[in-house]
């Protein structure tokens, strides 16, 4: 079966990044698919590659990239959401005339439009948030 | 069709988890994670209003969102099943649609 989860929360907010980190691994322990994982909201902070929290800590931005690496995720935080909260690619940051760009490995920033499609294209679509 | 509502809030908090109860339609499945894990606890100014709806839906809890909190499942409500994030995913697709409150 195919699922696109979508998470509205920022790491260390709650737990809903944790809830949400756990029910993927889970999908893809059991063999099914993750069409794609899409961060709206406070959400996007899940994508920075700059969070350093304390060492026995969870490292939440650092486990979503390696699961995306691992299992070639598609992990999409929403480019408005990105833009306020200062969450930035390469080609974004140029565009805004900015002088970094903080998106962690695994991630890219793209529109509204994939989460829709993420409805359209998986049976399921399980939202997590506060 | 059968919807598994995903409730995440302690019902002495937020009213999330009564409107779920109150849109739940017979056969649904209820999910309690995170905060909504302390409503399986018997005995509670809530248990009566979640009683009610187990008359014809199923109760669910995160098992470890329960055990994170302190609460050993030897205190639920009887009838109420303990899952684990496999059993979480099984519910997500024995249900056609799902509804989180959050």
């Amino acid at each position: 079966m195919k699922f696109t989860i979508m998470i509205n929360e920022g790491p260390y907010q709650h737990q809903s990044s944790d809830s949400a980190l756990q029910f993927a691994r889970a999908v893809l322990a059991q063999g099914h698919e993750i069409f794609r994982v899409f961060f709206y909201h406070d959400g996007v902070y899940n994508g920075t590659r700059l969070s350093v929290p304390p060492a026995d800590d969870r490292q939440l931005q650092k486990e979503w990239s390696e699961l995306a690496i691992e299992h070639n995720l598609d992990l999409v935080l929403c480019i408005a959401a990105a833009q306020r909260r200062g969450i930035m690619d390469a080609d974004e940051a140029k565009r805004q005339g900015l002088d970094a760009d903080n998106i962690i490995e695994g991630f890219r920033i793209s529109g509204l439009g994939q989460l829709i499609e993420g409805g359209i294209q998986s049976d399921r679509t399980i939202v997590f948030g506060d | 069709m059968a919807m598994l509502h995903i409730v995440n809030k302690s019902p002495f908090e937020r009213v999330s988890f009564r409107s779920c109860l109150n849109h739940a339609k017979p056969g649904d499945s209820i999910l309690m994670i995170e905060d909504a894990a302390v409503a399986a606890i018997e005995g509670t100014s809530f248990t009566e209003k979640l009683k009610e709806a187990m008359t014809d839906k199923s109760v669910y809890v995160l098992g470890g969102d329960l055990a994170a909190r302190g609460l050993s499942e030897d205190r639920m409500i009887d009838g109420i099943k303990s899952v684990d994030y496999a059993g979480f995913v099984d519910l997500t697709v024995e249900n056609e649609t799902t509804q989180s409150w959050l």
